[in-house]
């Protein structure tokens, strides 16, 4: 056993590229909740952004038009399940669990041209002498732009919610839909505002998945990260920042895993490829052991269908 | 003519149409593990049964089936084919062993022929390449280009296929570079591009500056490429699309003479159920393009290894060598037996870590 092999620094920043595209997802999956929409299709969602993202960036050779590609799509996408919760009044997981089959099969059948196919490559963002500061360099300036934009939309994100009228608004109507109906606010528009959100992010953490990490096309290849991305919304009880730490420590057990296997750990292999799923059980069931306080901060009206007549 | 021989005739002509039409068309199932353009191991199977087309033409029909999970939906699939009247099918994939001796005792009359197995039927052959010649000589080229005497392995699942792999390459990079060191990272996956990259990735950033895979797709090319200074091998194909760096050689699978031979066979009625081993000497395991980003002497090296295991001048696996705990295996040059070759599930000794069981 060698942990001396093991960087700190550079598995810290390899932990941040292994963790955007659940961060994203997630991130967005947090509005949409806070709006009081329960949409289970995440995973669909990321993989219909990763194959629009990518083949457009393949055939306009330009990577930042794939990633709003991406994000165009996955909002395409969740809009038919917003049609369908919102105005046709469907069951909201019945209608995300569609929405992720649904996902899965429309990719594989835009992708049969573009397997195989070499996307082309996405820059580091050039930060000049900021990438050479000892450690931190490396773990703050020498990522490409999508990690940076990830980190400005959870402060955004916080910031919104927190203090401004739109965030105000938005919570209002995931919290109490009908008092929010009879303060005169739209809240079908404002949901559907919220789903189209929810599913520009997951596609374009499909799209950075596809263009970034691995970066190729294949059937599936978002492999449950959609899952994931949902569960830390809940491990974080909906809170923007604890959204960052999940993705974050559930990205970080991923890279870590690898990197005991290839220092030569004598853990099980299968233990440490487990080892991410295992740790969100785990965090999963501490958090909700504490009851009150997470049952507290769930939107109110999380899942529930809304009608104005009713 | 009167009516009654015009039926008769027309019933004869239809009749015999259809025996013709049964006779001359020979169906031929391929049965796959990952999708047909992931550029590897199933993109080379599928150049061999596009080869099959070309040679018979209209003789012969095939289909095919991508992305097969192994285990039971396997055995789905190739009830399925065997149903829809295929004569032989070739599975192309390690753990479609069970499945495929399963669905051969349904069906004694359709001819199975089994990828890298070593399970036998009357109607189910094996076949496999030496793929450890190539891996020999991948070694001698990968312990004389890594200046960090780190080279990381991205392995799939501990079967003996892949540990022959793995101990070829380290006995060769050794033998040039006695500081070498292996890192291996077990993927549990023939693919998954995202699992790839990031065990690419891991490697690379402990010092690896060569990655050798197992697994089949070119996400760790795209990530050696990404981090620079690594060089990485096409598997089981060219995966020319990477040179000259980081891909600097590969082994290429040539999996077309024999199923064109095979499927003559079926053909011919002279089909009988065996086991295929070959290497580089029979065409079987091809060397890719050594490119210029190997010296022009480690090149030539290579070369003539590779010429010497061709004509049977050289076993990768002569002795003196010793298992990983110390024990003597192969004597002062003695070669291994196909039989410890085919069941290997050691390491040999300097290779650290254990074997997952």
């Amino acid at each position: 056993m060698d942990l001396s092999a093991i960087n700190p620094v550079v598995l810290t920043a390899s932990l941040m590229v292994a963790a955007t595209p659940i961060l994203l997802a997630a991130l967005g999956e947090l509005v949409v909740e806070k709006s009081g929409v329960l949409n289970l299709g995440v995973e669909g969602m990321m993989i219909t952004g990763a194959i629009c993202g990518f083949a457009t960036a393949v055939e306009t050779g330009s990577p930042t038009l794939g990633f709003l590609a991406a994000m165009a799509g996955g909002a395409a996408l969740s809009m038919v399940f917003g049609v369908l919760t919102q105005f046709l009044m469907s069951n909201q997981v019945a209608t995300g669990l569609a929405l992720t089959l649904f996902g899965l099969g429309l990719s594989a059948l835009l992708g049969q041209g573009y397997v195989g196919v070499k996307p082309p490559a996405t820059d580091r963002l050039d930060l000049g002498p900021l990438a050479d500061i000892p450690v931190l360099g490396r773990i703050l300036f020498s990522h490409d732009l999508v990690v940076y934009v990830s980190l400005a939309l959870v402060a955004g994100i916080w910031a919104v919610l927190r203090f401004t009228r739109a965030g105000l608004i938005l919570r209002a109507v995931g919290e109490n839909h009908d008092a929010a109906h009879a303060l005169g606010y739209k809240v079908v528009r404002i949901r559907l505002m919220a789903i189209a959100f929810g599913g520009a992010m997951a596609g374009l953490g499909g799209a950075y998945l596809s263009l970034v990490r691995v970066p190729q096309w294949t059937e599936g290849m978002t492999a449950g990260a959609g899952w994931i991305a949902l569960a830390i919304v809940v491990f974080a009880s909906w809170r923007a920042g604890r959204v960052l730490l999940g993705a974050y420590l559930f990205g970080g057990v991923v890279v870590l895993q690898l990197n005991l296997q290839a220092a030569g750990v004598a853990v099980p292999v299968e233990l440490l490829s487990a080892s991410p799923y295992l740790v969100t059980i785990l965090v999963l069931v501490v958090m909700s052991a504490d009851r009150g306080r997470a049952a507290l901060n769930a939107p109110a009206c999380l899942g529930r269908v809304f009608h104005a007549s009713s | 003519m009167n009516r009654r021989t015009l039926l008769a005739t027309a019933a004869f002509a239809i009749g015999l149409a259809g025996a013709a039409s049964a006779q001359d068309s020979t169906k031929v199932g391929f049965v796959f593990v990952g999708p047909i353009g992931d550029g590897g191991w199933t993109y080379e199977h599928n150049q061999g049964r596009l080869a099959v087309e070309e040679h018979f033409g209209d003789a012969v029909e095939t289909v095919y089936q991508e992305s097969v999970p192994e285990g039971a939906d396997a055995e789905r699939v190739l009830t399925q084919m065997a149903l829809s009247g295929a004569d032989l099918i070739f599975t192309t994939s390690f753990g479609y062993m069970d499945p495929t001796l399963n669905v051969a005792a349904k069906f004694p009359n359709v001819k199975f022929e089994h990828a890298t197995g070593y399970k036998r039927a009357d109607n189910v052959g094996t076949y496999s390449a030496r793929f450890y010649e190539g891996r020999a000589v991948q070694g001698h080229i990968a312990g004389k280009l890594t200046e960090s005497n780190i080279i990381g392995y991205i392995a799939s699942y501990p079967i003996p296929e892949v540990i022959r792999g793995i101990n070829a390459a380290y006995i060769h990079a050794k033998k040039v570079n006695p500081d070498v060191q292996f890192k291996v990272i077990w993927a549990y996956t023939w693919f998954d591009p995202a699992k790839e990259a990031d065990a690419a990735t891991a490697l690379i950033e402990q010092g690896a500056d060569v990655i050798l895979q197992h697994t089949d797709s070119t996400a760790p090319q795209a990530a050696a490429e990404k981090a620079g200074n690594v060089y990485t091998f096409g598997q089981a194909s060219d995966m020319g699309e990477y040179a000259p760096m980081p891909r600097v050689s590969s082994i290429i699978d040539n999996w077309a003479p024999y199923y064109i031979d095979r499927v003559q066979a079926v053909i011919d009625s002279t089909w009988e159920s065996d086991d295929t081993w070959d290497g580089i000497g029979a065409g079987m395991v091809k060397i890719g393009e050594i490119t210029d980003a190997v010296p022009a002497d480690v090149k030539a090296e290579a070369l003539a290894l590779k010429e010497a295991i061709a004509n049977g001048d050289y076993h990768p696996f002569t002795g003196p060598l010793n298992k990983q705990d110390g024990t003597v295996w192969l004597a002062e040059g003695e070669t291994a037996d196909d039989g410890t070759l085919l069941g290997m599930d050691f390491y040999v000794e300097g290779l650290t870590g254990e074997i997952p069981q």
